[in-house]
């Protein structure tokens, strides 16, 4: 069928397996608030999600200049949804510097839903376009799809009789764009109708005010001509496990995994921590948790938070910390006094650009030899990271009930990709949960033997001796310790003995470290993509998209990466070339070529963005032709 | 070990390990004043917990037979909050000294101070470095001459009391190492106090600053440059308590009681739950060996005061949020909003 057939396709739907959608406007317009409502809508819809804010690191920069642009990026499917996409198909511009700073992320004929009030001659002037150059009107977006809505004044239109304030009123314009978007996306208004009854259930008349805003975006779609030569998407429900989901960000994950694992263990969970971009929201999550007895205590320093930890452990809590890389150089000492105590602690460090403040506000994996090696002494500890916003979840529980089971600090990495980025997570039931078993010393007697505090099981794992066990009374600290009465010794053999006592039992956790496996591709064959951490969405997005070109390539991905899982040579072996994607200058492909004296190939990003999956998909590409 | 029901004694706070402190140094005095000040209040050994940071005095919790954590340079304060918040039900108590608590440990210090968790904290202020073999510290006065400051220190030197007021502390008192008795009820005091409380202890170091105090504490001049505080009871001292002290506005005065125009009621009477006055108390810092006419350095309590503690408002937060019963586990995982696929 050709299109000159058909004039008005408006009633005709095309099918999409995924979508990918920035809002981006000032960052007063709201822009969060409505990314997160079209992602509950598509999340109820039963679609795959992923989500990912992208907002200044000022708190209020200048209205209508480009560094005051605020984004929430969201990409939903039917399948294959990884990341919030590479580039997006669909933008929503509430302003020109909105449009500007985003548009060279924008698909080559993707399509912008532009609000035409926000291209004033003072926002065109404020954006950098210049007051005589309106990029909706002089030809600068023939490539793509433009929808001009004059937003504001349909909005106004829509609730005069409400008799609101204008000032209010206009507040309602992001409800309208999205009511449109719903008509062009088929998407069903009602859970937002729903959110909003429930946010506003004591302001009826702004409840009312705005789901009136939604529903004449939705009919402004409805009605219009404006969408008759291109018709409506859709995009079908993902065929998703049955059961009650959640959407949750990385950090909300994280916070959960720690408070779940202290539930799980029986103890009480404890997290010292000082305010850092891009950690707080784990510190914030808890400190709200206090229903199910969490304590938060919000230190006067980095040092202070993992110190608090380092004593709530030793009382008997199940301890936790958490950081960005500047917090995790200040904790080190700390994490040294944790390694020869041998105390259970979660350290979990949310990795941000660096060195020093850096990028605050932006990802990067950098911190992974300073959780490995960034101690005083040898003070090795397990360090795992977490591959999406959901693993962050089944990271710090893991990370927790290591703490615990071998009496050691334990880093989980994170970044702020995955910290501030959301998606939908299956509700797992508490019996599903790994156990997590504490081994507390028993109360004594005055006829029993003298208590030895740093005996060790058959793991070489002392005891947790808590302090109000009568009979257990003991003294320990950051001076070596005799290697079984845990008493000041400056003996020789003994340091060298507890030094490698200590190392042992860190090596140890390799026994219940799962083998790793091929997340995609052949066991066998050209090229492995190795990875870890938050590039898991677009190495595995790339490696599907190269194995449908015919390529001989695989994605294993390393959640454990002190102790590495014992089949990880025998896996790499299996590949003519092992490919290492970083956000970092090639530090696990450090950690790699020293513990197995190979040569795999780094590729390195450090702009303070993720990888895209077409800058992966290329890597594989010039590899393999090389091979 | 302890015995069920049976008050313990000195002896039984002790550990076996031999203190490895210098002859002659006012730590031992402590150390066994705490002893007998734990056995006095009835403590069980199981019970208490002593953390200490990186000093002498912070090898404290070795040598009592209670827990103890030797923590890491001036992070004590920090480490024993961690441990009272956990489980308040603990009796901790802080060993540190000038250098690990008012320099390296500074910021702790004051935080854990203004938060006023029911901490005893124990500060051994020697006015030098010890165990790093005699540099100057925070409570040096100025002009020492030590290794690191071979023609005098420079630095202005840190008033423990006066900025433990500033810091918002509820319990601030000041000893002599070598006023057992007096100093072994001031730890009980402490102890007793429900809140952190600090006792400041002049302790001589005989190695590397041997006699920083013995202006306050030489049998020759003790009487005049020193003034013992007693609660409701007038400030005086000087031979047979010939001397006091009044106020004239804010200013405190020495006045000789000899004089036929001053009377004992004309005297400043101790009151350790006066802010105003404590804060001018703390200020009483001169240097008797510098200064004519300097005030007496005062001993005991400064100030008491009841605010509630740290872990007690976060208990009653964390009762309050749990009113209708804990959050269950499947709560937990749940949260508050979720949707279901079939």
């Amino acid at each position: 069928m050709s299109e000159t057939t058909i004039l008005n396709k408006k009633d005709m739907v095309t099918a999409k397996s995924s979508v990918s959608v920035l809002f981006a406007g000032d960052s007063g317009d709201g822009m969060q608030l409505t990314g997160t409502q079209f992602a509950n809508t598509v999340a109820v819809y039963g679609s795959d999600l992923n989500t990912f804010p992208n907002f200044p690191s000022e708190i209020r920069p200048p209205a209508g200049t480009i560094s005051g642009v605020s984004g929430f990026q969201l990409q939903f499917g039917t399948a294959g949804v990884y990341t919030p996409g590479a580039k997006f198909d669909v933008m929503i511009a509430m302003n020109a510097a909105a449009l500007k700073a985003n548009l060279k992320n924008l698909h080559h004929g993707g399509i912008i839903i532009a609000d035409t009030d926000g291209f004033d001659a003072r926002n065109l002037t404020l954006s950098g376009y210049g007051e005589a150059n309106n990029p909706l009107e002089d030809g600068t977006l023939k490539d793509y799809t433009v929808f001009s809505i004059p937003v504001i004044s349909l909005t106004r239109k829509a609730l005069a009789d409400t008799g609101l304030s204008t000032k209010f009123i206009d507040r309602c314009k992001n409800m309208f764009v999205l009511g449109v978007l719903y008509w062009l996306y088929s998407l069903p208004i009602e859970t937002t109708i729903e959110t909003l009854q429930t946010k506003f259930r004591n302001k009826q008349d702004i409840a009312d005010a705005n789901i009136k805003a939604v529903q004449a975006g939705y009919n402004f779609g409805d009605e219009t001509e404006m969408f008759s030569q291109h018709g409506r998407f859709s995009v079908a429900p993902a065929d998703k496990k049955p059961g009650v989901y959640r959407r949750v960000t990385g950090n909300e994950a994280s916070a959960i995994g720690l408070a779940a694992a202290a539930k799980k263990a029986g103890l009480e969970l404890f997290l010292g921590s000082y305010p850092i971009t891009p950690a707080s929201e784990i510190l914030q999550t808890l400190a709200g948790m206090k229903k199910f007895g969490v304590k938060t205590f919000q230190a006067e320093d980095e040092i202070a938070g993992v110190l608090t930890s380092i004593g709530a452990a030793y009382a008997g809590a199940l301890a936790a910390t958490n950081t960005s890389g500047p917090g995790l150089a200040l904790k080190s000492e700390g994490l040294g006094l944790a390694v020869i105590l041998e105390i259970p602690l979660v350290i979990i460090n949310v990795m941000r650009g660096g060195p020093s403040t850096g990028l605050p506000t932006k990802p990067e994996q950098s911190d992974l030899l300073m959780a490995m090696y960034g101690r005083h002494g040898d003070a090795p500890m397990p360090v795992i990271a977490a591959k999406s916003p959901v693993d962050c979840f089944y990271a710090a529980y893991e990370a927790a009930k290591i703490a615990v089971e071998y009496m050691t600090p334990v880093l989980c990495l994170t970044d702020g990709y995955l910290a501030l980025s959301s998606e939908p997570m299956l509700v797992p039931s508490p019996d599903a949960l790994a156990s997590i078993t504490p081994v507390f010393s028993p109360a004594r007697k005055a006829d029993d033997p003298a208590y030895l505090p740093y005996k060790r099981d058959e793991r070489g794992v002392r005891q947790w001796a808590i302090p109000g066990t009568p009979g257990l009374e003991h003294r320990i600290g950051g001076l070596e310790k005799h290697h079984e009465t845990g008493n000041v010794s400056h003996d020789p053999e003994n340091h060298a003995l507890m030094t490698k006592m200590r190392a042992e039992k860190v090596a140890r956790v390799a026994e219940i470290v799962p083998d790793l496996t091929i997340d995609n591709g052949p066991e066998k064959g050209d090229l492995l993509v190795l990875g870890w951490g938050s590039t898991y969405g677009a190495i595995k997005k790339a490696v599907e998209q190269a194995l449908d070109g015919g390529c001989s390539v695989a994605h294993a991905h390393l959640r454990y990466i002190n102790p590495f899982p014992k089949n990880l040579r025998e896996i790499m072996g299996n590949y003519k070339k092992v490919l290492i994607p970083e956000n970092n200058c090639g530090q696990l492909l450090s950690l790699i070529r020293d513990k197995f004296l190979c040569e795999p190939v780094g590729f390195s990003k450090v702009q303070g963005l993720p990888f895209n999956e077409m800058e992966i998909e290329a890597k594989i590409t010039d590899i393999l032709k090389e091979l | 070990m302890t015995d069920t029901l049976a008050q313990l004694t000195a002896k039984d706070f002790t550990s076996h390990q031999e203190p490895k402190w210098c002859p002659g140094c006012g730590d031992f005095a402590v150390l066994q004043q705490l002893k007998n000040a734990m056995a006095d209040l009835g403590l069980k050994t199981e019970e208490v917990v002593v953390v200490s940071g990186i000093g002498c005095s912070s090898r404290l919790p070795y040598y009592i037979a209670t827990y103890g954590v030797h923590g890491i340079h001036g992070r004590a304060m920090a480490m024993a909050s961690g441990i009272k918040t956990a489980r308040p039900e603990l009796s901790v108590w802080v060993g540190t000294g000038d250098g690990d608590a008012l320099s390296i440990g500074g910021n702790h210090y004051i935080h854990t101070v203004r938060r006023n968790l029911d901490l005893n904290v124990i500060l051994f202020n020697n006015e030098i470095y010890g165990l790093t073999k005699g540099q100057y510290s925070p409570t040096s006065k100025v002009g020492l001459r030590t290794v690191t400051s071979p023609n005098g220190v420079v630095d202005h030197p840190i008033n423990t009391v006066a900025l433990t007021l500033g810091a918002g502390g509820t319990f601030v008192a000041r000893v002599m190492d070598r006023d057992g008795k007096f100093m072994r009820d001031i730890f009980k005091r402490a102890a007793e106090h429900k809140g952190t409380s600090v006792v400041e202890i002049y302790q001589n170091c005989p190695i590397f600053n041997d006699g920083a105090f013995d202006a306050f504490s030489s049998k020759e001049r003790k009487a005049d440059t020193t003034i013992y505080l007693e609660q409701g009871k007038p400030l005086v001292f000087g031979l047979d308590n010939r001397k006091g002290i009044r106020l004239d506005g804010f200013t405190p005065v020495m006045v000789n009681l000899d004089d036929a125009s001053v009377s004992q009621d004309d005297l400043w009477v101790h009151d350790e739950k006066d802010f105003i006055k404590a804060n001018i108390l703390s200020r009483f810092f001169d240097d008797p060996d510098t200064m004519q006419n300097a005030l007496p350095r005062p001993f005991g309590i400064f100030y008491v005061e009841d605010r509630i503690t740290y872990e007690d408002a976060l208990t009653a937060q964390i009762d309050s949020a749990q009113e209708r019963g804990e959050g269950t586990f499947e709560e937990l995982l749940t949260g508050s909003s979720t949707w279901t696929i079939s």
